[in-house]
């Protein structure tokens, strides 16, 4: 028998598949759903200080070999995502909140107003490439910024804090020892990538009403691999594998440079929300193939 | 399916030239694509309009060479879209969503359509009538110029109720009037409904009461029509409308608790149907 329960930053999961913030996510149901679907945890969609409708539509689609999407942060707001984010435990796995802010003294707002025991951990997202004032935007892709948020939200939640970053950060070791320096229990790597732009030549038009997006899914896949194999060789804290993951091979692939669980997304368009399920069977088959007995035995061999 | 396959869906819109457009209503208008769409009565698409926005629209007619989609202008999308003359093109991508299906033993139907409802009912009765399905169809709406589709209905093979609230064409009232009539002569096996929530909400209770199993097609704020973003997502089950909906049977609307109380808006935040 193999054992693919995971432990990230003292979280226990019946799996190492997470569904990834922004997808699903707005409703405490819909994270069930994902549960229900094989999920071994799920983050929330993020949440802002204030209410947000987002960028116009569209807002995602696909493009060859990958996905891109520029949503823009919708989201109910602290107020009302604090109603609907109670009784987790009704979800079945743990939950993971996850939180944006426009500097580090907003990110330290949230942290402190937002979170509850309820949630299992808190991602604070530096990240995002599509939203003004937001992420790499607002210039929250530097060691020094990295440092100056991580710091604030430890200072205001005792929760198992998990950083997510950019893959166009780089050198992504540095922004990682930054988070790691100021508190972080884990690194999520990585974001979507970009943003790049992707046009209707009859429209002369990007697609995205945004005009340009993250890049996700399998064109985003080798990047996530290379930076996570960066990121192992420079922090001592987990790595939550995260970009392009759609099957086991895939997951097991970041499991040997480095991550200890992964999150997906893009992967719920590609296979449907039983993409978690799948992702575990072909795991297991494997491991059991090659004689692996637990995650832990893949985590890094790579770089050896 | 071999995992390969999976990474070849490409959903991002085609840009189609409005081939025709044909007034239906006061303020309907059926909006033509020679395209073949292959599409089932039930299902929508995501017209695209660059620069503006991209929005939800069920199908009214698809013949496997054109489709048509029945459009109320009622918004500042809507009245974009109304400016657009034929030749110019929009973006189009799907068809997304669970349809209306047919079952087996269903051989005694109701279709109830409100309003601009009616348009993928109107398509899923044609289909009906030739397979031998007894059809009684409920078209309603508040009043006579708002009633769409009363040519297209009349040919076809079904027993037609049509209601306006104020009287002003057919029987005067609801059309939960005409189905408790219907209800009350003869055994229905199977309602097909789609309309405005609380009077589909209204359906399907009496539908419980008199023990008759329903097809519901319920709408709620889609954004990437795709199953992902989670915007359409209903309380009780969690799935997303766009994907395991619009359709949805009783045994599964029993389940949704926001069904006919709430929906939610772009940000998420609920919104109470009033």
């Amino acid at each position: 028998m193999v054992d693919i329960t995971a432990n990230i930053a003292g979280l226990k999961l019946k799996n190492p598949t997470i569904l990834a913030s922004g997808i699903l996510g707005v409703t405490k149901d819909s994270l069930k759903y994902a549960v229900q679907n094989g999920a071994g945890a799920c983050i929330i969609k993020s949440i802002s200080r204030e209410e947000r409708k987002g960028h116009n539509a569209p807002n995602m689609h696909a493009i060859e070999g990958g996905f891109m999407n520029a949503v823009g942060y919708s989201n109910p707001g602290l107020e009302k995502a604090k109603e609907e984010f109670q009784n987790l435990k009704e979800v079945g796995a743990p939950v993971i909140a996850s939180i944006i802010g426009q500097d580090a003294d907003e990110f330290g707002y949230m942290a402190e107003k937002f979170l509850s025991d309820e949630f299992a951990a808190v991602e604070a997202v530096l990240s995002c490439p599509h939203t003004p004032g937001y992420g790499t935007l607002a210039g929250q892709g530097t060691p020094q910024a990295t440092e100056e948020i991580t710091k604030k939200v430890r200072s205001k939640t005792k929760l198992p804090l998990f950083i997510k970053i950019s893959p166009e950060s780089q050198p992504i070791g540095e922004i990682a020892r930054a988070a790691e320096a100021a508190g972080a229990d884990a690194i999520t790597a990585v974001n979507t990538m970009g943003p790049g732009i992707h046009l209707d030549i009859y429209a002369r038009k990007p697609v995205l009403h945004f005009g340009r997006g993250g890049v996700s899914g399998p064109a985003l896949r080798p990047i996530a691999v290379r930076c996570i194999s960066d990121i192992y060789q420079s922090v001592k804290i987990p790595i939550i594998g995260c970009g392009g993951v759609t099957t086991g091979r895939d997951a097991i692939e970041m499991f040997m440079v480095g991550a200890s669980t992964v999150q997906i997304g893009t992967g719920v368009y590609y296979r449907g929300p039983e993409v978690f399920q799948l992702v575990c069977d072909e795991i297991k088959a494997f491991m059991e193939e090659e004689g692996f007995k637990d995650i832990k035995e893949m985590v890094g061999v790579a770089n050896n | 399916m071999k995992i390969e396959n999976y990474l070849d869906k490409l959903d991002k819109p085609i840009m189609l030239k409005i081939a025709d457009r044909v007034k239906e209503t006061s303020n309907v208008d059926t909006f033509y694509f020679n395209y073949c769409l292959n599409s089932q009565p039930g299902q929508f698409v995501m017209l695209w309009l660059p620069g503006i926005n991209e929005k939800p629209f069920s199908i009214a007619y698809d013949t496997g060479e054109l489709f048509g989609l029945a459009i109320a202008q009622v918004g500042a999308f809507t009245e974009e879209l109304f400016q657009k003359k034929v030749g110019e093109r929009v973006g189009i991508r799907g068809p997304y969503g669970r349809p209306f299906w047919k079952e087996k033993d269903a051989k005694n139907v109701v279709m109830v359509g409100g309003g601009y409802g009616v348009a993928p009912l109107a398509t899923l009765a044609e289909e009906l009538t030739t397979k031998g399905v007894k059809v009684h169809f409920i078209n309603g709406a508040r009043s006579k110029g708002l009633l769409l589709f009363t040519d297209r209905l009349k040919q076809l093979d079904v027993k037609l109720y049509t209601t306006t609230n104020d009287g002003s064409y057919g029987e005067k009232g609801i059309v939960t009037d005409s189905f408790k009539k219907i209800l009350k002569q003869e055994k229905i096996d199977l309602v097909y409904c789609c309309g405005k929530e609380q009077m589909e909400k209204a359906m399907f209770d009496l539908c419980e009461e008199a023990g008759v199993n329903a097809q519901i097609s319920v709408e709620r704020y889609m954004k990437c029509g795709i199953g992902i973003c989670g915007a359409c997502s209903v309380d009780g089950t969690g799935a997303p409308t766009c994907q395991k909906g619009p359709v949805l049977e009783s045994a599964t609307l029993r389940k949704i608790t926001e069904f006919g109380k709430y929906h939610r808006g772009g940000s998420g935040k609920k919104e109470y149907f009033r």
